[in-house]
């Protein structure tokens, strides 16, 4: 594994460029205003005595004109959260484009061979394609019939509606439709006001679904399932297959997942999630809210995990098997990292020769870029910068911040549920002492240190980073391999350096747990020692003067 | 089974659009921005729809899709989007500089009603816009018509904000290609070039949309219509316009303009669609064609006598966007092959729908269209009665591989292959491609399904 002391080292330089003046660099061309924005946005990191770093701004407004990568609230409720989900009919109340665009464009991997009534509606695209009547009159009408025409044609057992820009505007209410249908053809319909312009990027989006989804599903199941060690996987999407190798290695250490949100999901796991034991929290932006809503109402406590990246996966598998406390699952936790681990590391020490030293930039998402560190670590590359590009201060620094983080008029618009111990169902898992004993193990519940805490000194973090700040990095350092999205892939790659996604995996993966490890190495491998970057001169640009023997002359 | 709830029941729809197959205006507005040289598209709205936009564009061409967005939040989303416009084309000048701004309309500035051209002017008065830059809009509500509708409103808002009678008159040919490929936009190009007349051609995304890796990222890149290229073209001869639908908006209003007249003719796909474009461009610059393009039109013709017999009688569902798909339902027809199922994503009208049912009429087999469709409706048709090849953008490899049926991507978006941005399917040497894609579909399908007995060596 990477030398964490060797890491530590304190050095306020980067790459031989000192971080600030490299910050000055791409605040330089910026107007005033943007510039002092900007500059509390790129921050140089130093890693204190208690894990604390400095303060960086984020989930802040997208500054018009600037160029960044981020999406919309839409984008993160029906894109991200509720997309993965198998059996819902999802319809886009709006005009085309929004379902068009969010139509199986994620890799939500899903099996549903694996549930009883076999339902996919993944590959289907369902909007009720508004046009300029609705507009004016408005389109509560044409969302009715829309979901009538969906259940008449497909019989589900759950629609859900979610708004676009235009019907937050004229009005149309859509939860009113929705418990209207509801009753109407007795089937679980609800409704999603994700309308695009709301919060300041698709981060509000997980908010409300979480919110909606607590709502009107979480509950209405109360069976308690068999199995032993009962956890739900919360923020985990299973793209490229990622939540399906998490599933592997649980099966075999004993452990059972009551419901993945939303990977390879299914609408009855999440009625009957709040069976579990234990929340497990992948992407902590996108869903820690439902995991701090079962903690409330039914006493459910919920602890940060990471399955990317070989060590992360044995340690998240260890503090699981901590919290139950059982000595059984803890020897079987020991003997699966014991038949694992020794193939993922040999094929990094196969690999690391070709990778050790080599540079690193991730911008991505609002977890990613923190959990792939650990897998470039274990090839030993050098990680130079890093940034999200939706995620809150939290993420960043921790979620000590939490209580210090101002709530602006953005994020004051988007709903917290009140949530209260449920009469019938509330149980604490586990007593105040037992939580207390365990925290003194370090197992740490509702808790994730951030992503700066982990990172070296002088490293630069950049929030929400513009398509000119990349395209300065890029010249500035010259990385050997950048991480980010599609939006951002072709640029970077005509710089002649190799972008990997970090959203849809160019199509690869899965990354997850300890074989995605292995797919991961050898994946950076491929991408940082191909020849393919080497043919960018033509011979005739190499060398350009010509041999006597066919000069005129 | 990908799509195990596609029914053969078919049963009215009316609200319910399911696996569209048309998209909203702004990405087609972006496209045709991306089609001016030094240009940055701009999405007048909140910033999802551009980030949609640009990755369905990039995911399309494998390039870099650049554009800007006034990113409305909720208080814009109330008080109106000026201020984040405003905002925006100080930002863009100063650090993206460009030499034009193409701004476009979303749903939600459509819906609060924003007027672009006074912000624009007050955005002049402001001095926010350096001499010599230009800002330019269209307006394209997603609610109203579909990806082909923006395409042709950024068309024409070229000609609104440029085109002058700035000399004499001039002896080029305006060329709107309409909503076709980087590489169909080159090959236009170049049928022109090869009878020796001189063309301007607007949009035009070649090197922008297929640009080469040269280990420098450039933001505006090489390619696209120059100002000064759109600002002449009200001195030309005339305009071709092709493809009703993306183009004849334009063409009307520099005619109405600048008295520029113009020819509306389909997208030149295929022989004889090719053959008109050759003989209009041949009729309004007054020359003669050259042996090298009869010389391609031979060439395609050779292939197609040829292998009449693997066309003869296939059964073909066809969806996509109306230019496209008249154009290629007529060459289908004239090759003897019979398009049963057509759908089009854009609704296109009564006088386009009564186009398609003339070029079908004489399949002897019922023929389907729907005009205004989605895929559902397409995929439920041919689970009653099947097809020999399925022509279609990249979602249509959801009912190939469920139906087992030869599958050829065309049209947009194509999210799986590459080909499109560098291989024309416009022209002869267009038609080449297409005739080839369509008999490695169907004889690649002969081939498999031949038992060892009858698998033959030469086809
Ligand atoms: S809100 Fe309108 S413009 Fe934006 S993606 Fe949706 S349909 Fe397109
Ligand atoms: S980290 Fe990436 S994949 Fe996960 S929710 Fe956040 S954006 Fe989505």
């Amino acid at each position: 594994m990477a030398d964490r002391n060797q890491q530590q080292e304190v050095v306020m330089s980067l790459d031989e460029q000192n971080p600030e003046t490299v910050k000055a660099d791409l605040l330089r061309r910026y107007p005033i205003k943007i510039a002092r924005k900007r500059s509390k946005q790129i921050v140089v990191n130093k890693v204190g005595a208690c894990d604390d770093v400095p303060q960086i701004s984020s989930n802040v407004r997208t500054i018009p004109g600037l160029i960044g990568q981020r999406g919309c609230c839409y984008a993160g409720c029906k894109g991200v959260v509720l997309g993965p989900t198998r059996d819902i009919i999802n319809i886009t109340h709006g005009p085309i484009g929004c379902g068009f665009y969010s139509w199986l464009t994620r890799r939500n991997q899903t099996d549903p061979d694996s549930s009883e009534d076999k339902h996919n509606f993944i590959p289907y695209c369902f909007s009720t394609d508004m046009q300029d009547e609705e507009i004016i009159f408005g389109g509560e009408r044409k969302l009715r019939k829309a979901i009538q025409e969906a259940y008449d044609n497909f019989k589900p057992k759950a629609i859900a509606v979610f708004a676009t820009c235009p019907v937050g505007l004229i009005g149309d209410d859509i939860h009113s439709v929705c418990r209207e249908m509801k009753e109407k053809l007795g089937i679980n319909v609800f409704g999603f006001s994700c309308e695009g312009y709301k919060g300041v990027s698709q981060s509000a989006g997980h908010h409300i679904a979480n919110n909606q989804i607590f709502k009107h599903v979480v509950g209405l199941d109360d069976t308690v399932r068999e199995g032993e060690y009962k956890v739900n996987l919360l923020g985990e999407y299973n793209i490229g297959g990622d939540a399906f190798e998490i599933d592997r290695i649980f099966k075999k250490c004993g452990i059972s997942i009551v419901s993945t949100y939303s990977g390879n999901s299914s609408i009855d796991d999440f009625s009957n999630s709040h069976t579990a034991d234990l929340n497990l929290i992948m992407c902590h932006r996108s869903i820690n809210y439902v995991a701090e809503m079962m903690d409330k109402k039914y006493g459910i406590p919920w602890i940060k995990i990471n399955f990317i990246g070989a060590e992360a996966t044995a340690k998240s598998l260890r503090k699981i098997a901590g919290y139950f406390n059982d000595q059984k699952l803890i020897d079987r936790v020991e003997q699966v990292i014991a038949e694992e681990l020794p193939e993922v590391k040999k094929a990094y020490l196969e690999i690391r020769p070709r990778t050790e030293g080599k540079k690193v930039m991730l911008f991505v998402g609002g977890s990613r870029a923190h959990h792939y560190q650990e897998l470039f670590n274990e090839l030993g590359m050098k990680i130079l910068s890093a940034g999200y590009e939706f995620a809150h201060r939290d993420d960043y620094e921790g979620r000590k911040v939490i209580p210090s983080i101002k709530v602006d008029a953005d994020s004051r618009n988007i709903e917290e549920l009140e949530v209260t111990p449920d009469p019938g169902k509330y149980s604490p898992r586990k007593s105040p002492e037992e939580m207390n004993a365990l925290e003194n193990q370090g197992i740490k519940f509702s808790d994730y240190e951030g992503m700066m805490p982990a990172m070296k000194d002088g490293t630069l973090i950049i929030d929400d980073i513009s398509q000119f700040e990349t395209d300065a990095m890029i010249e500035i350092f010259k990385p050997d391999i950048f991480c980010a999205g599609i939006k951002e892939k072709y640029s970077v790659q005509k710089h002649g350096i190799p972008l990997k996604q970090l959203h849809s995996y160019d199509y690869g993966g899965p990354y997850a747990g300890f074989k995605g490890a292995i797919n991961f190495y050898k994946e950076i491998d491929r991408m940082v020692n191909s020849k393919v970057w080497g043919y960018i001169k033509a011979p005739w640009e190499k060398n350009p003067e010509l041999t006597a023997t066919y000069a005129w002359g | 089974m990908l799509l195990r709830h596609t029914t053969k029941e078919i049963m009215e729809r009316s609200a319910l659009t399911v696996n569209p197959a048309k998209t909203c205006q702004p990405v087609g507005a972006m496209y045709a921005s991306l089609g001016i040289h030094g240009c940055l598209p701009h999405s007048h709205g909140s910033q999802g729809c551009y980030a949609y936009h640009r990755t369905a564009l990039t995911r399309h061409y494998k390039e870099p899709v650049i554009a800007a967005t006034s990113a409305f939040t909720e208080g814009a989303s109330v008080f109106g989007g000026q201020a984040n416009l405003l905002q925006a084309i100080d930002n863009i000048f100063a650090v993206y500089n460009p030499d034009v701004i193409a701004v476009h309309t979303t749903c939600l500035s459509e819906t609060i009603g924003d007027d672009i051209p006074q912000i624009i002017n007050k955005a002049k008065a402001d001095g926010k816009i350096p001499d010599g830059k230009y800002v330019i809009h269209a307006n394209t509500p997603s609610y109203v018509g579909s990806h082909i509708t923006g395409f042709s409103n950024m068309t024409k808002a070229m000609v609104d904000y440029f085109s002058s009678q700035n000399g004499p008159k001039q002896k080029t040919i305006n060329l709107i290609p309409g909503y076709v490929e980087p590489s169909d936009m080159s090959e236009i190009k170049r049928i022109a070039r090869e009878m020796g007349i001189s063309s301007l051609m607007f949009p035009d995304t070649s090197q922008v949309l297929n640009g080469p890796m040269t280990g420098h990222y450039q933001m505006f890149p090489a390619g696209g219509s120059k100002i000064k290229d759109l600002q002449s073209t009200g001195n030309s001869l005339g305009t071709i316009a092709m493809g009703r639908m993306a183009s004849l908006a334009a063409a009307r209003a520099l005619d109405a303009k600048c008295k520029v007249p113009y020819e509306m003719i389909d997208l030149p796909i295929g022989l004889q669609a090719t053959d008109i474009f050759v003989d209009s461009l041949r009729k309004m610059a007054g020359v003669n064609v050259p042996e090298s393009l009869s010389i391609e039109r031979g060439q395609l013709l050779d292939v197609i006598t040829d292998m009449q017999q693997y066309f003869f009688g296939k059964r073909v569902a066809l969806v996509g966007d109306p230019d496209q798909v008249l154009a290629l339902t007529k060459f289908l027809v004239s090759i003897d092959m019979y398009p049963v199922y057509i759908v089009t994503g854009s609704a296109a009208g009564k006088k386009y729908q009564k186009a398609l049912e003339e070029a079908t009429k004489d399949i002897p087999h019922e023929v389907k269209i729907k005009v205004g469709g989605d895929m559902l409706l397409l995929h439920q048709w041919i689970k009653n009665l099947s097809v020999d090849l399925l022509i279609g953008n990249t979602y249509v490899k959801y009912i190939a591989k469920d139906e087992d049926i030869p599958f050829i991507r065309f049209g947009f978006p194509i999210l799986d292959r590459i080909g499109h941005s560098y291989f024309p399917t416009v022209g002869y040497k267009g038609g080449l491609r297409l005739v080839e894609k369509i008999l490695d579909a169907v004889l690649d399908r002969k081939d498999r399904d031949s038992t060892d007995i009858n698998f033959e060596l030469v086809l």
